[in-house]
């Protein structure tokens, strides 16, 4: 009896649901309105990749088309012979990324914590240390000659992981999730079990806060990956580019392609004739952007949570 | 209970806990210090003659005060002032927009019959988001690239005459493309936040509307807004206190640096590269970061001042 009650109560509320809803000409309109914006977010990768796989001949014939007269693979195996500077910057990249992404939760998540410890003394001088960054900065020309001619970071890599590592914002994001999911209950039971505050972090509170770390460690993987500002400050010597470098740089860096390339076998000459630019461009575009494109869709909802996190006042 | 409370009572007794925890935030406070702290530090520069001379610290002190010379320059300066103004109108814009277009967004899609299709949509929407600038910049340079772009081809055969986008005669044009590619990469984002507070939103508020015979319209404009407007304060407030900062990005590899641009491309972020690194005066470039640095200060403490003084709740702090 009880059962059916819920049933019916639970029909009333669907068709409720069903009565309040946009009229039929509305959803369609909003539907047509989100499937072109939808596009216009998704096409110009797919424009760029389409591009990266046209012939040579044929952007010089009709230039960037969705339908090209000619495929080819050329740009990539260009990507392919230039691979000792390509894959030095893949390297540099994945280096900077993960090295800061784990630097930066270590970081971040320590600061977090220690904010959002009441007994803490110093909270309060705490709180200033980490909210005064949010609103009032150094600006670029102070920060670029404390970087260059105080802590000696230019032509360093340091530089492309250190600046990145902390930010107030992740700050506020974990300290409100240590209040708030990490019960002053557990602290208390570890300590009267004789753990120090040291191990308390790592082995309690660190292992029931994943959720809250994948996150941050999502935000700081994504931004060092796509960080180019500082190697375009700081960064001169080619050996230590970051990908996102090469790509603003390729204009000078086809003249490198071409040493290179005609170091492995192509006359210079020919090589001008063969060597398709545009193509390439759009190859390294598209190295660098393929396995973001792939990856976020699955992790959107640690965004989403963070974010939603993140809106919490400061 | 009266643990916490005997725990905040001032002049507390320094514990060993304490110092377990000062040790293990050590490392992110002495990042604080070099990276957020010896920078404002270094603001100071704009009031100096900045003349190199041994390190940071040698050349700081042993470097002239001359007050306010280097802004009486920078504000002398004509293209200062130009992308002062530059800063000021796109940030204007940017705020409206920022907030007005996601909000909007969000609530039609949260109208969407199809679930599905929302989920899909807003997924490929969020893509921009991750995205940085310099790839940005390809992405449209594909399309608006003179000779072989797809605009110019569309053009042409549509027997008009091809324009050089990243020239002069593309001026006018360059306003618009601003801001589309911002509203382009920061929509989504935008979204995601309006619609988490959205799906929060109770649900038996809508259902006692609906008794009450309310429209779709009277239930957004009375129900959905209202309950969203904290978040939208928020970050309008956050918006509003970057109103002297522009995203480097955007401003400068979007339009792969043109100087027949600058007129109305040229910020303050891009002005102050440009005279730290091309042009290599540290005056100037200084007392223009100053500025910067010290109206944003000013502007996000001005801007919540006023939002706590309307309604307590809805300020950022």
């Amino acid at each position: 009896m009880a059962k059916e009650k819920k049933v019916k109560e639970k029909k009333v509320l669907e068709g409720l649901a069903k009565f309040n809803r946009v009229s039929m000409p509305v959803n369609i309109l909003f539907s047509v309105i989100f499937i072109i914006a939808a596009l216009c977010c998704v096409i110009p990768l797919i424009f760029v990749i389409i591009i990266s796989f046209t012939d040579k001949t044929s952007i010089a014939a009709i230039g960037y088309s969705f339908v090209p007269q000619k495929w080819s693979f050329a740009a990539y195996e260009m990507l392919w012979d230039s691979k000792e500077s390509i894959l030095r910057a893949f390297g540099i990249s994945i280096f900077a990324t993960v090295v800061g992404t784990v630097l930066g939760l270590f970081l971040n998540a320590s600061i977090g914590y220690v904010l959002s410890r009441r007994s803490f003394k110093f909270r309060k001088l705490y709180t200033w240390i980490v909210f005064i960054p949010m609103i009032f900065n150094g600006g670029m020309v102070s920060t670029y000659l404390v970087y260059t001619q105080l802590l000696g970071l230019r032509d360093n890599i340091l530089v492309l992981i250190l600046p990145l590592a902390v930010s107030s914002f992740n700050v506020i994001i974990l300290r409100t999730f240590f209040t708030t999911t990490v019960p002053d209950s557990l602290i208390e039971s570890g300590k009267i079990d004789g753990a120090s505050q040291l191990r308390i972090f790592f082995q309690i509170v660190l292992p029931i806060s994943l959720p809250a770390l994948a996150t941050i460690g999502l935000f700081l993987c994504f931004g060092y990956w796509n960080d180019w500002w500082n190697a375009f400050m700081y960064i001169n010597d080619a050996k230590l580019y970051p990908l996102q470098y090469v790509l603003i740089n390729i204009e000078k860096s086809m003249d490198f392609f071409t040493q290179n390339a005609a170091f492995i076998g192509y006359e210079a000459y020919e090589l001008q004739q063969r060597l398709p630019q545009d193509g390439m461009r759009m190859a390294l575009v598209v190295v660098i952007v393929l396995p973001i494109a792939c990856a976020y869709p699955f992790f959107q909802k640690y965004f989403v949570s963070g974010l939603t996190i993140g809106a919490v006042k400061g | 209970m009266a643990k916490v409370k005997a725990a905040r009572v001032k002049g507390k007794k320094f514990t060993f806990d304490d110092l377990e925890l000062i040790l293990l935030s050590l490392p992110t406070v002495i990042w604080y210090l070099i990276f957020s702290f010896l920078p404002l530090f270094g603001l100071l520069i704009a009031f100096k003659q900045w003349r190199v001379s041994g390190g940071f610290f040698e050349t700081f002190f042993s470097s002239e005060w001359i007050s306010f010379t280097n802004f009486e320059f920078l504000f002398a300066t004509s293209t200062a002032m130009e992308s002062l103004r530059n800063t000021i109108l796109y940030n204007v814009l940017f705020v409206i927009l920022g907030v007005v277009i996601p909000v909007t967004l969000a609530i039609m899609i949260s109208n969407l019959y199809s679930q599905k299709l929302g989920k899909v949509c807003q997924t490929a929407m969020f893509l921009p988001h991750f995205m940085s600038w310099v790839v940005a910049s390809y992405f449209l340079f594909a399309f608006l690239s003179g000779d072989k772009g797809l605009v110019n081809n569309m053009i042409e055969a549509m027997g008009g005459t091809a324009i050089n986008w990243y020239g002069e005669e593309a001026v006018g044009w360059w306003p618009f493309i601003i801001v589309l590619m911002n509203i382009w990469k920061t929509t989504g984002y935008g979204m995601v936040v309006y619609l988490a507070s959205i799906t929060g939103i109770d649900a038996t508020y809508y259902e006692a509307a609906v008794i009450d015979g309310a429209t779709k319209w009277q239930q957004v404009t009375r129900i959905t807004i209202p309950l969203l407007k904290q978040i939208m304060v928020i970050m309008a407030i956050m918006a509003v206190g970057k109103i002297f900062n522009t995203d480097i990005g955007l401003f400068q590899q979007v339009p792969k640096s043109t100087s027949q641009l600058y007129p109305v491309t040229q910020t303050l972020d891009v002005y102050i590269y440009n005279a730290l690194r091309t042009m290599n005066n540290i005056g100037m470039s200084s007392a223009a970061a100053f500025f910067q640095s010290v109206a944003g200060c000013i502007t996000i403490l001005i801007a919540n001042l006023i939002v706590s003084k309307i309604d307590e709740e809805s300020a950022f702090f």
